[in-house]
């Protein structure tokens, strides 16, 4: 055992950590910034991080859920508001159908954006049930399950006109909703999606959804820390009383346990058998969407009135943790699944 | 990054495993039965002859130099067998190796790692807890040997030690951080009374005071040099604090494989929020394996003595705490109905936790002011 990065590892991570320190989010004015914004995009698509779950040539992703966590984890760190979550998992299932995505595609997500969306219908038409793409900026498509009563295959809406309406509440991944009975194009030739697939494709959202977790954690920490060493009341700055201290020790170690599982449940997504996986991610997930909520209310606190209004970029970590923590399922959800596993069906 | 076991490690773990099978002594929890100790030197002998103790350390003192992480294969095996967890005494190991002189070191480590001679720790007082360096115990120099005369407290096994790991003051003249030097202290000497505590569960094996009343210790017994106390204290303390050094999550995984059981046996009759407190217990113990997994690996690059064993004694804390609560709210009324109730003897140990090693707030302010750079 060894836990450690590999040196290519460490190497990807610094790279990351360095592209999304210059092009991501420092304040809650860098989010109308554009030709940043695009520069993002850019720089993330010419990296080669979104075909990271590509097939390699024999049906295996080119890089391992650990590579793909470690560049969610940098992105959230800096609260990067261009896609990465979304078209990656989108290409992870088109890869289990043996299909290549020709356009921009993210996934859809079902109203409790706790899996997939679904669409009913045949191999010629389908249509889908209410779903939300999530992740949709600068996305063409987004993709659906097609359950058409023999096996799942995959089908594409087209978000166009949709992509101009409602973005959601987290301000850095845009979700767009798309209504019932929206059309769905079958995908031609899609292999049939497994219920082993969707095991695998949990454990992969759940375990990146975590690294995204953490890395906004060690953000808005950082931020925090920051604030409290500038912020001066009674005349010493705010962080030296021990109260505020306290909050922020234990918002540190939370970070920490929240770090060490959610490099587990990475690692075990390609390693593990899918079960096996899957509880790994829970686990992980558990612990990290508990951790995240505690940690960005701490951030919001210390902040003091600041922390309450609208320019103060807290709120851009903490709507991104909310986002992070419901997808393919939040804590309370895995933690009665767990439950289930381990003590019998209530 | 991979979690799965080498081909050295598998060996080791099926190796472990086998021995095992055929040599768990069954013994109760530490936390919850005297019975414990009264045998735990046994099983700390039975370990370190089959050749399972010691994995990480110095061979010229019994020990096998394997990489740290083979205590985790260890702690993993000693969980899933439900036996009991490895003694904890890798925090003296530390501080002898870092600090002692060579002398010290072959006359002394061979015998605590093989547990032919048994340790306790005399550090805190009744008027130094937190701050301890406000410790009054003092060692006055007589001939060639040390004087030593004071009040210790919170001493775990001083009943059954042979030897004490005593802090004390040898110069009242300077600052109270720099005036305190360590000592290996003969424990079988007239002029040293023990005086048991009774713990909060009922456990009176475990806790103790020491009255030291002109007991003597040779000046060749010091640990590090004169006025290095305080250091030799600080590195035990950061060691005191890493659940990689302690063992501990095997008797957490211990006890939430028992609550488990308990609550499968009968699903329906447990309600919703106490199933949930048993699946956190369980995701806290998960990761508080994983979080070792990682710090013994990082420790491949060598061992670090700096602040960080602070993170990792607040998440152990959080994790023996996450268990305490479940086994209370699994246990119900039969914790108050049932005099002999085991779960309530958990729950009531677990508050130690944040307490014992340096509290939580200690814990904090050192990560605050050494790691955020807030003081």
């Amino acid at each position: 055992m060894d836990t450690r990065d590999t040196p290519e590892q460490a190497e990807l991570r610094r790279s990351a950590r360095q592209l999304a320190a210059n092009l991501g989010v420092r304040s809650v004015g860098d989010l109308d910034d554009l030709d940043r914004r695009a520069r993002l995009a850019a720089a993330i698509t010419d990296a080669g991080w979104l075909e990271l779950r590509d097939d390699s040539g024999d049906g295996s992703p080119l890089a391992s859920a650990v590579e793909a966590a470690i560049v969610a984890d940098a992105l959230a760190n800096a609260v990067a508001d261009a896609a990465f979550l979304g078209p990656l998992l989108a290409k992870d299932l088109a890869r289990r159908a043996g299909l290549e995505l020709p356009v921009a595609t993210t996934l859809a997500f079902n109203p409790r954006l706790d899996g997939p969306g679904t669409a009913t219908g045949s191999a010629t038409s389908a249509t889908a049930e209410a779903v939300y793409a999530v992740d949709a900026r600068g996305a063409a498509e987004a993709l659906v399950l097609i359950d058409e009563g023999k096996g799942l295959h995959l089908g594409s809406i087209t978000l166009g006109s949709l992509a101009e309406t409602d973005r959601g509440n987290d301000l850095t991944r845009a979700v767009l909703t798309i209504p019932t009975g929206t059309a769905v194009r079958p995908l031609a030739g899609s292999g049939e999606i497994s219920s082993a697939d969707l095991v695998q494709l949990q454990a992969l959202g759940l375990a990146l959804t975590c690294a995204d977790l953490v890395g906004g954690m060690r953000g808005v920490i950082d931020v925090s820390v920051e604030y409290v060493k500038e912020r001066r009341q009674y005349g010493v700055a705010v962080g030296s009383f021990q109260a505020v201290q306290h909050l922020l020790a234990e918002a540190h170690v939370l970070m920490e346990g929240s770090l060490s599982v959610s490099l587990h449940a990475a690692w075990a997504v390609d390693a593990l058998e899918p079960s096996a996986a899957l509880v790994a991610a829970r686990i992980a997930k558990t612990y990290c969407a508990r951790a995240a909520r505690t940690i960005n209310e701490t951030a919001v606190q210390v902040h003091g009135g600041i922390g309450n209004t609208w320019e103060c970029i807290v709120h851009v970590y903490l709507r991104r943790a909310l986002l992070s923590s419901l997808l393919f399922g939040d804590d309370a959800a895995q933690l009665n699944a767990l439950a289930d596993d381990r003590l019998g069906v209530h | 990054m991979d979690y799965r076991d080498s081909h050295e490690e598998r060996a080791f773990r099926a190796r472990f495993r086998a021995w095992l099978a055929e040599n768990n002594p069954g013994l109760p929890a530490s936390s919850t039965d005297d019975a414990y100790w009264q045998r735990q030197a046994e099983w700390h002998t039975a370990l370190y002859r089959a050749g399972f103790f010691g994995l990480s350390w110095p061979k010229r003192y019994g020990g096998h130099e394997l990489p740290t992480v083979f205590d985790v294969i260890l702690d993993e095996e000693v969980a899933r067998a439900s036996a009991p967890p490895r003694p904890s005494l890798g925090y003296l190991v530390q501080g002898l190796t870092r600090h002692a002189n060579d002398i010290i070191k072959d006359r002394f480590l061979p015998g605590l790692i093989s547990g032919q001679e048994r340790w306790c720790q005399g550090f805190s007082e009744p008027d130094a807890g937190s701050d301890l360096a406000a410790l009054r115990t003092t060692a006055i120099l007589d001939g060639d040997e040390y004087v030593i005369d004071g009040h210790k407290i919170w001493t775990s096994y001083s009943d059954v030690a042979d030897w004490c790991f005593l802090l004390a003051r040898t110069d009242a003249t300077v600052a109270k951080h720099k005036g305190l030097t360590a000592f290996a202290v003969p424990m079988n000497q007239a002029a040293i009374e023990q005086r048991p505590l009774k713990m909060i569960n009922g456990i009176t094996t475990e806790f103790g005071q020491v009255m030291f009343d002109g007991a003597r210790v040779p000046a060749a017994n010091m640990l590090g040099d004169p006025g290095e106390g305080w250091r030799v204290a600080m590195t035990i303390v950061s060691h005191e604090r890493e659940p990689g050094e302690l063992g501990y999550q095997a008797r957490y995984a211990k006890t939430v494989k028992e609550l488990e059981k308990k609550v499968a046996a009968a699903p329906e009759s447990f309600r919703n929020d106490v199933r949930e407190s048993v699946a956190w217990a369980y995701v806290q113990t998960e990761m508080l394996r994983l979080h070792v997994c990682r710090r013994l690996s990082e420790r491949l690059d060598g061992v670090d003595h700096g602040p960080g064993g602070s993170i990792d004694k607040l998440l152990m804390t959080w994790t023996e705490q996450s268990v305490g609560a479940a086994a209370v709210a699994v246990a119900g009324s039969s914790a108050i109905t049932d005099s002999e109730n085991v779960e309530l003897k958990t729950y009531l140990y677990s508050r130690a936790q944040s307490v014992m090693g340096g509290t939580s707030q200690i814990q904090k302010n050192i990560i605050a002011g050494r790691i955020l750079g807030m003081a």
